[in-house]
């Protein structure tokens, strides 16, 4: 897929607690190029004097027709910290669409499970988008520590049907999304993961027991975003290969995990 | 519109622009953003005559005005890319210069005469000064007798122009320049990263997997400036200067402190662009001063 750099303007910024903004952005000069669910865009971090790099940041939604992204954001660092500044009318300089993201469902019967843990939850909100587009149904299965953590909760639940677990059991199962019911009591064909490695580690070595083709996103650190530099590398049974190039998106069967 | 061409010891440049190493892939990472024949030159990525793993993740820390990398020349060595990539890129219409590094002067020549059989390839910059591997590369850059063994063997080997990449992790730069010059080499490209640390506090732990790694981004810029002056003006080899240079008054600053042409690395992560706009910046800023060719400015500082 051919990638971009744009000047976005930034449509809305809400901070959806203190940890969490979502920013969505169009682009006033043209159409949004296509986009697959689980790629993500490089965003240029101009207002903050600690850091340098840009910050690589899943796709969260797209909206053709309205010609809008969305960006879940979590504050982590200064970097990310950086992006609360902007406002509606903002610029957002953003590289899109990098990396190689999840595998679609063909079929409306093809169950696909997807599972997001914290932030993690960012890129299913599109993947899901895009199965309804194509007329399949998704299940979300979404973790977080608390009730506060969960994010968008309602948006999940428009697009299809949502089961969560907190660790502190303020909301859904209590414990953690490998310990959710609905693991025994449902089957699927397929399970896309994005979430904090140990999540993502427990859902492949679940994925593995019941030999279900798994996929899950991986975060890191990254300097181009391009496949250029090869500092962000996961090492795989093809040797060490680039994140955001060969990535973020894996089968497991290829991560030496 | 100033004339922007340039000559590195017969390699004919367009502008004198090229992109660094290690920062730029095989240019075609980058086709989709910019007209790559609009460069002077695209250095592709470090390639040595066996493949090579590179060092374990995390290999990269983020500072203030730029990064620190440990790579550790990942690539999958001279025979692969003879037969996969440079059929890719041969027809980019620009110089494509390949970066060599080995473990042993011989390493270094073997790989140095296979790429001299490639057509569209019209240099090769020896990579001396990479501080990210146990054995050879920087090794080599850092005494005069290491760097003059390496130059010499590849000199025998290699026909074309070739340009050798100093370590700037060393006493006398000068030295090494001259050393280099005397064993034969076309030119000399300054500076490679510099050796750095970072800590992670909470972990207590250094970021990088080998513990150091090499510095490069804005931060460089000025020691890169120093030190091209210096080698500008000790050696009579054509000079490329490189280290933190972001847009075109950076150019022009190493232009004015010697060098014949220029590497632009780090920037291009965080502008993809930012290698035309550059070439576009140095045309302006000749045009506003009343300069008629670019070589009116090299070495023009005092």
């Amino acid at each position: 897929m051919r990638k971009y750099v744009l000047d976005l303007q930034v449509t809305s910024a809400s901070q959806l607690s203190e940890r969490y903004l979502l920013l969505t952005a169009t682009d006033s000069a043209g159409r949004l190029p296509e986009m697959h669910p689980g790629q993500f865009a490089q965003l240029r971090i101009d207002e903050s004097k600690e850091t340098f790099l840009r910050r690589p940041i899943s796709l969260h939604s797209v909206d053709y027709e309205k010609n809008e992204i969305g960006f879940l954001i979590q504050k982590v660092g200064p970097g990310t910290a950086s992006l609360w500044q902007k406002r509606p009318g903002s610029t957002l300089n953003v590289i899109l669409p990098l990396g190689r993201g999840f595998t679609m469902p063909e079929r409306p019967e093809q169950k696909f499970l997807l599972v997001g843990g914290g932030v993690g939850i960012a890129p299913l909100l599109f993947m899901g988008q895009e199965m309804r587009r194509k007329g399949i149904r998704p299940t979300f299965l979404l973790g977080a520590r608390s009730k506060s953590d969960l994010l968008r909760l309602d948006v999940y639940r428009a697009l299809g049907n949502v089961y969560v677990t907190t660790e502190d059991g303020s909301e859904g199962e209590k414990g953690f999304v490998t310990q959710h019911s609905i693991l025994r009591d449902e089957d699927f064909q397929h399970i896309a993961v994005c979430g904090p490695k140990p999540m993502m580690m427990a859902m492949a070595s679940y994925a593995r027991s019941k030999k279900i083709p798994c996929e899950v996103s991986l975060e890191n650190m990254m300097a181009c975003g391009l496949g250029a530099c090869l500092c962000c590398v996961e090492e795989t049974t093809d040797g060490n290969v680039c994140v955001c190039k060969e990535g973020p998106v894996f089968d497991i069967e290829k991560l030496k995990w | 519109m100033a004339d922007l061409r340039v000559d590195i010891a017969g390699l004919k440049l367009r502008n004198p622009v090229l992109t660094a190493s290690g920062t730029f892939g095989y240019g075609i990472e980058y086709q989709d953003f910019i007209d790559l024949g609009r460069l002077g030159g695209i250095i592709v990525k470090g390639t040595t005559l066996q493949p090579r793993e590179g060092n374990p993740y995390p290999r990269m820390a983020e500072t203030a005005q730029g990064m620190l990398n440990c790579v550790g020349l990942q690539n999958k060595g001279v025979d692969y890319f003879c037969q996969h990539i440079y059929p890719q890129i041969k027809d980019i219409k620009t110089n494509m210069i390949v970066n060599v590094s080995g473990n042993s002067p011989e390493d270094y020549a073997e790989c140095a005469a296979r790429i001299n059989e490639l057509d569209c390839i019209p240099a090769i910059e020896l990579n001396i000064s990479c501080p990210n591997v146990k054995h050879g590369g920087m090794a080599f850059g850092t005494t005069t007798e290491g760097a003059s063994s390496v130059v010499r063997a590849v000199r025998e080997a290699y026909k074309k122009t070739l340009i050798v990449k100093l370590s700037p992790n060393v006493t006398s730069i000068t030295d090494i320049a001259l050393a280099v010059e005397d064993a034969g080499a076309d030119a000399v490209s300054l500076i490679n990263t510099l050796m750095g640390m970072a800590i992670d506090i909470e972990k207590r732990r250094r970021i990088l997997s080998i513990g150091t790694g090499g510095l490069s981004g804005p931060c460089i810029k000025p020691v890169a400036l120093r030190m091209v002056y210096q080698v500008a003006h000790a050696v009579r080899l054509p000079v490329i200067g490189l280290g933190g240079i972001s847009n075109a008054k950076d150019a022009v600053e190493f232009l004015l402190a010697g060098a014949s042409a220029i590497e632009i690395g780090t920037a291009n992560f965080i502008d993809p662009t930012v290698s035309v706009k550059v070439a576009e910046g140095i045309n302006t800023y000749l045009d506003t001063h009343g300069f008629k060719s670019v070589n009116e400015i090299i070495g023009l500082c005092e």
